[in-house]
């Protein structure tokens, strides 16, 4: 193996100053969290203690963070599967031109680029104009598809731009309908970027904030109800508050980026069945 | 007689058009008609006037709030392009192992799935008064007193801007990156270009795209953003977002969505500008 060049260290120490500084406040938060009693919002530690997770089990304390947990967890499960599906149908949609796919491609870039603001308040309009309440399961869910759609397409794109296309050819060849070619031969195939856009689906709207800001109504979602805090709490139980979702988003990550894996695994091992008359 | 293909399409693509035409369009329609309306100070009449726009671009506050908001952007895109190529050079060119490669990409990718609101909170005990880094200062004797300007400040809102929107450089700079044919590098280097050479004429041309999609990513991020400079400012600094949220807040729509109209022109033409340089069908 040929030697690394000196540029190769100094950009490696740039990279770590990179990863450090990705992740050096929130571990610094972790830490805090677990201030005593009488701990501030910065260091030095004041005693190590649970004390600021137990609040967080005292309802009074802290409002309802529970209630919006739940809201942003149901909501984030709505937004993961209805993204899925979606991106799947839109994705196969473009794989052939058709009148209105170059306007509609570029109506998902724009609802990537779309200041969330204008969204936010365009549809409260629209709600409050028509005499609708607004609220999270349905002005809240569709803001938010704005916001999960165009990456769950975007990754749609990618995948059947790579996708080979003599698998279906070959199904077809022997007999299948169009039904059972997509979903015997392309779904399976591309099984795991499904889990990929899963995982934006879900996580994007379990964070979204600044489009369900005016469109989740009298019912808060957990990152509004966090927000909330910022103006009115002054202690650590912010901290184990925002340690106990990053620790849920990394569980959440973990266990797609987990699923994907082994996915891959069990597929290498199986391995071609090709000519073994299965 | 309809082709059958584009029946298909259709009806492939309707539950996307759907949620685009409910949710996309008819908000940026609403907003534009709301725009010329007259509001009092309980409800909004829908009327034709164009006082809403008179006031907006009669007002100094608006020249200043818009050149702030480019100002955000332009600081926070040659930050994050900076840092952003670095990384993505790094990991494409200088990772031999495709496992290692896959892990540390994924390292920079997580926080991306994280919230960003906590994100920004977990800056506070870093850069207050008492922070880390004025605790650290003072204790190396750099300074004597704590900085003020570490916390609500220009400084760290577009330090947080850039914690949170790297990403968006990285990921589209890394995948142009991998997909540059080694062959050339090789070639560079057969022909005597020294590291830095091949970087700046072989490197750097062929990831322009990459580029570009990273530009429109965090130029609109930051140009639409209103919480980061709320919340990383204490309220003390303004941009176009924040004038669209106060406006709400006050129940003046009207207003907001005259302001709104007006971003969402800035923030279109910027992008057609970028277009003009990327295919993103091309690059996807």
């Amino acid at each position: 193996m040929e030697t690394r060049s000196r540029s190769f260290y100094i950009l490696t120490a740039v990279f770590a100053l990179f990863i450090l500084f990705l992740y050096g406040p929130t571990i610094t938060i972790g830490i805090l969290s677990f201030q005593g009693p009488q701990g501030g919002l910065t260091f030095p530690m004041n005693g190590v203690s649970l004390h600021w997770f137990r609040d967080l089990f005292q309802e009074q304390a802290v409002g309802d963070i529970w209630g919006a947990f739940r809201r942003s967890f149901a909501l984030g499960l709505m937004v993961m599967v209805s993204t899925v599906v979606i991106s799947v149908m839109g994705g196969l949609a473009f794989r052939k031109r058709f009148a209105g796919s170059g306007v509609l491609f570029y109506l998902i870039i724009a609802s990537l680029v779309i200041p969330s603001i204008l969204i936010s308040l365009g549809v409260g309009l629209i709600f409050s104009q028509l005499g609708l309440r607004v609220h999270w399961a349905t002005s809240g869910f569709g803001a938010q598809l704005t916001w999960t759609l165009p990456f769950g397409l975007l990754i749609m794109f990618a995948v059947f731009n790579r996708f080979d296309k003599s698998y279906e050819e070959a199904a077809r060849d022997q007999g299948a309908s169009a039904w059972q070619t997509i979903a015997h031969v392309v779904l399976p195939i591309i099984a795991p970027s499904l889990i990929g856009v899963g995982l934006f689906g879900f996580t994007l709207s379990y964070d979204e904030f600044a489009r369900t800001l005016l469109t989740a109504g009298s019912y808060n979602t957990l990152p509004l109800e966090i927000f909330g805090m910022t103006t009115n709490v002054t202690t650590p139980v912010i901290y184990a508050l925002g340690t106990l979702t990053t620790l849920f988003s990394l569980l959440i990550i973990g266990t797609f980026i987990v699923t994907v894996w082994v996915i891959g695994k069990r597929r290498a091992r199986h391995g071609s069945d090709a000519g073994k008359g299965v | 007689m309809l082709k059958n293909r584009h029946v298909t399409g259709w009806l492939q693509a309707a539950p996307l058009s759907l949620v685009l035409i409910g949710f996309l369009i008819l908000p940026i329609v609403t907003i534009v008609i709301v725009s010329f309306w007259r509001a009092t100070e309980f409800s909004i009449i829908p009327a034709f006037s164009l006082e809403n726009y008179e006031f907006l671009f009669g007002s100094q506050v608006t020249y200043r709030v818009f050149l702030a908001t480019f100002k955000y952007a332009a600081i926070t895109w040659a930050l994050t392009l900076l840092i952003g190529f670095t990384v993505a050079y790094y990991l494409a060119f200088h990772i031999r192992s495709q496992t290692v490669q896959i892990a540390l990409f994924l390292l920079c990718t997580i926080p991306f799935w994280t919230s960003n609101i906590i994100r920004m909170i977990s800056w506070i005990p870093f850069l207050g008064r008492n922070g880390i880094a004025n605790s650290a200062l003072i204790s190396w004797g750099v300074i004597d007193e704590p900085l003020e300007w570490l916390l609500y400040s220009d400084f760290s809102v577009i330090l947080a801007f850039v914690h949170l929107y790297t990403l968006f450089m990285v990921v589209p700079i890394f995948n142009t990156m991998m997909r540059i044919d080694r062959a050339l590098i090789e070639a560079a280097y057969d022909n005597g270009a020294s590291g830095f050479q091949t970087l700046r004429h072989v490197i750097f041309p062929l990831t322009k795209p990459g580029i570009m999609i990273g530009t429109i990513f965090v130029l609109t991020l930051v140009m639409g953003d209103f919480i980061t400079v709320r919340f990383m400012s204490g309220s003390q600094k303004a941009n176009v977002g924040r004038l669209i949220s106060n406006d709400i807040a006050l129940l003046q729509y009207p207003s907001a969505a005259a302001t709104a109209v007006v971003l969402l022109c800035t923030v279109l033409i910027v992008i057609g500008v970028l277009l003009r340089f990327v295919d993103i069908r091309k690059e996807l």
